[in-house]
């Protein structure tokens, strides 16, 4: 399903004269972007919370997912590579682009898979305690916007059996997604490793009361 | 037509794409109200069905304990975001925000389509929760843990997993929604139409938009949570328990927790129903007042201000939760500053009123009627916003009289104003005067007299969430006799909107036919070509805009309105 141009007041342009500068797509994305941090924003504010009590014990994060990190980045420096492409008119890098992007995508989710097997194999189960708990929800939320991301992917490379802007408008909002992934990602593997319940209270004073 | 061509969006061929698969902002606010009302009915006839029990206590043998809580639980849940939130941001929101900006459609529709069946799912969802063994939850519309999924609460089983999962769909449909309607305002205005010249309808429904966007991802990382407790055994808010002699698997979580991430949606939620009354309301004023709205930029700032402070309050449900005491005064002041921008709005609603020429349609008297219960239902919030006088009254029937004005009925009171003010561009029909006034009265008099007497019920300590008062000292019989007329009345106002409901369906095809603009209003809605607006809303070219939206009664000018898009004399010949 392809997304609908703006319905314009001029034939397939923008709605308002000056207003050219931005598609709906663009704006769209940011706002979808705010709701999707605001969720994450709250998952980590209430891991901050919960990890203060008692029965809180953090698990060992497997090497496997330095290795899906890698995949990301690797996937969101192609579509960054498809990005430009777009950018010099180049429509064959941007294919390229977009292909190895999705693959690396689906390694990368494949790869977080293997790091739930990992910690399954180790005996951290979903309910043996909450820092586990919380460990399968980033990671599971998070993967699944990134299958929601491939998804676009998909549809944004039909897409471009018609080169164009449109096209060129829908790659170029993929690669923001993506980067805005990683970002998430970064964070959130960053706090797994890193937040201790002491430097959450530091961080957060006694908010966390 | 120009511009159905080479777009994407061409006008719907067949009955099932132009009424069922549609994807026509007007035809989804239609389906989206409509599958409102009739969960909203349900709602209204759980809400009867208690009243019922406290009114006359155990006369009615199937409603026990269990069932009643089921009916409180489903009737706060059903009425907070299956009615009221659907319907200001699915129902007017899709209608009003592409004609009063001037655009053709919402800018994603597919997406709008979209988010219509997920609500129904969420919807269906929700209904089905009803038939299966247990009932639906009888949680409390809070769903606190460690309650909500322990044995012992009504649809412990899966009665709450459905709740919990279906508010996840709709949270899904509302996203959907959102990010369209917020586009859209960003996005399609039409030439002229810059943001201070946008209906206040626009503005209120626009900022609580952007408040749902931010405010239900707390109530879907809550749920989430929720159901792996409930489901996979996880702790995030189940502590310790011994649950009928047994121990339950769960250690260490935060009950208190869960009250912070779903507070920090509820209390926006309450300016996601308020917002849009705002706007809509201030629109209703000024236009049945003839007179331009007082302070604009004023209401259009004190919008602002509300959704800012909104999500910094949350914690005033929370006083008597055991949270840090300290915390208290930080939510109690943030609290109290909102009396600000809403007394600010309330002062600018009646400053429009003075002296203008007040037509009482029926519009309007639901208008007014709004700033009545709305001022009343605010102003026992401010007392409740002070913590040392929050303690005693928060269990007891204050609560239940003061959030029922403020955030039930007065909207509600705007829905059905808003509902027969725009009631003519949907159907190119009116609705039936003598029908709507009998509404009227029945319904705001009505819901006077149901919750005013419960502040008083509140003051001599009546519990709220209690099933049966029997054998309390400290509730004289007095209070019975009062519990069996607020019960009486609620009936009697049940009954009433069948008034509505009747209206409603027969206007739709018998009606006196209404004209493009019967109400004289200035904004684009009511200046389309086409009455009801046709696929594209404005035929081969859109509205230029040359004003804001509030020219009533301007001296020299021939008529008593000044639409949006009428052409200044002395304009060159433009478009």
């Amino acid at each position: 399903m392809a997304m609908p141009l703006p319905l314009g007041r001029h034939e397939g342009g923008s709605t308002h004269p000056g207003r050219s500068a931005t598609s709906p797509g663009k704006t769209g994305l940011w706002v979808f972007m705010a709701v999707v941090t605001m969720l994450f924003a709250l998952l980590l504010f209430a891991y901050m919370m919960r990890m203060q009590l008692y029965d809180w014990h953090p698990l060992p994060l497997p090497w496997q997912l330095w290795l899906s990190t890698t995949l990301l980045a690797a996937s969101s420096l192609a579509l960054l590579v498809a990005r430009l492409g777009v950018w010099r008119g180049r429509w064959g890098e941007v294919r390229v682009g977009m292909a190895v992007g999705g693959g690396f995508a689906i390694a990368f989710v494949a790869c977080q898979g293997w790091a739930w097997q990992q910690l399954l194999e180790w005996d951290y189960g979903v309910a043996g305690n909450p820092a586990n708990s919380f460990f399968y929800l980033f990671t599971a939320l998070h993967g699944l916007h990134v299958l929601g991301g491939l998804i676009a992917l998909g549809l944004t490379a039909r897409r471009l059996r018609r080169e164009g802007p449109a096209a060129g408008i829908a790659v170029q909002l993929c690669a923001r997604y993506w980067h805005f992934l990683l970002a998430v990602w970064l964070v959130l593997f960053g706090t797994l490793g890193t937040l201790t319940p002491a430097l959450a209270r530091s961080i957060c004073g006694g908010l966390l009361g | 037509m120009a511009y159905s061509h080479g777009d994407g969006h061409h006008p719907p061929q067949s009955f099932w794409t132009r009424y069922v698969w549609s994807q026509d902002h007007k035809v989804i606010a239609v389906q989206y109200t409509i599958t409102a009302i009739l969960i909203g009915l349900v709602g209204l006839v759980l809400s009867n069905l208690m009243r019922l029990q406290l009114g006359f206590p155990g006369r009615f043998a199937f409603i026990d304990a269990q069932h009643y809580y089921q009916f409180v639980t489903m009737h706060g849940m059903i009425m907070v975001i299956y009615l009221l939130t659907a319907l200001f941001l699915g129902g007017f929101g899709n209608y009003l925000i592409p004609l009063m900006v001037g655009a053709r459609d919402m800018v994603f529709p597919f997406l709008n389509m979209l988010s219509y069946w997920v609500y129904l799912v969420a919807v269906l969802v929700l209904v089905a929760s009803f038939f299966v063994p247990g009932g639906p939850t009888g949680a409390g519309w809070t769903l606190y843990p460690p309650q909500a999924i322990l044995p012992g609460t009504p649809g412990d089983g899966a009665g709450i997993i459905l709740m919990l999962v279906s508010l996840l769909i709709f949270i899904v449909a509302a996203t959907m929604g959102g990010l369209n309607y917020v586009t859209t305002v960003l996005q399609a205005r039409t030439e002229g139409m810059t943001m201070f010249r946008l209906p206040l309808s626009v503005w209120g429904i626009f900022m609580a938009t952007i408040l749902a966007l931010l405010a239900f991802p707390a109530l879907f990382v809550s749920a989430v949570m929720m159901l792996l407790d409930k489901t996979l055994g996880t702790s995030f808010f189940m502590p310790a328990v011994i649950s009928l002699g047994q121990t339950l698997g769960y250690k260490g979580g935060s009950p208190l927790l869960f009250q912070h991430l779903f507070w920090f949606f509820g209390h926006p939620e309450v300016y996601i129903v308020a917002l849009p009354a705002f706007g809509i309301v201030s629109d209703l004023i000024s236009t049945h007042a003839r007179k331009n709205i007082f302070g604009y930029r004023m209401m259009v700032w004190a919008i602002i201000a509300i959704g800012v402070l909104s999500v910094v309050v949350w914690a005033h449900h929370m006083f008597v939760s055991g949270m840090n005491p300290y915390f208290g005064f930080f939510f109690a002041t943030t609290t109290l500053i909102i009396a600000i921008p809403t007394a600010l709005k309330v002062y600018n609603w009646v400053l429009t009123l003075w002296r203008g020429n007040i037509h009482l349609t029926v519009p309007m008297l639901f208008a007014i009627a709004f700033v009545s219960m709305f001022t009343i239902g605010g102003l026992t919030g401010l007392f409740l916003g002070n913590v040392s006088v929050d303690i005693p009254l928060s269990n007891t029937y204050f609560v239940v009289a003061h959030f029922h004005m403020v955030m039930g009925v007065a909207p509600i009171l705007v829905v059905f104003g808003g509902l027969y003010h725009w009631f003519p561009k949907v159907t190119g029909r009116m609705l039936n005067d003598t029908l709507g006034k009998l509404h009227f009265w029945i319904t705001f008099v009505g819901t006077y007299l149901i919750y005013f007497p419960m502040h008083y019920l509140g003051f001599l300590g009546m519990p709220r969430r209690y099933y049966a008062y029997d054998n309390y000292q400290f509730i004289p019989p007095s209070a019975q006799q009062l519990n069996v007329f607020i019960t009486v009345v609620a009936l009697i106002v049940g009954v009433a909107q069948l008034l509505f409901l009747f209206n409603l369906a027969w206007s739709a095809f018998k009606g006196r036919l209404a004209g493009p603009n019967p109400w004289g209003a200035t904004t684009l809605e009511w200046q389309t070509p086409d009455t009801p607006p046709t696929h594209g809303n404005w035929g081969e070219a859109q509205p230029v805009v040359y004003r804001w939206a509030y020219e009533y009664s301007v001296p020299g000018a021939t008529e008593d309105f000044v639409p949006q898009n009428l052409m200044p004399e002395g304009e060159g010949e433009g478009e």
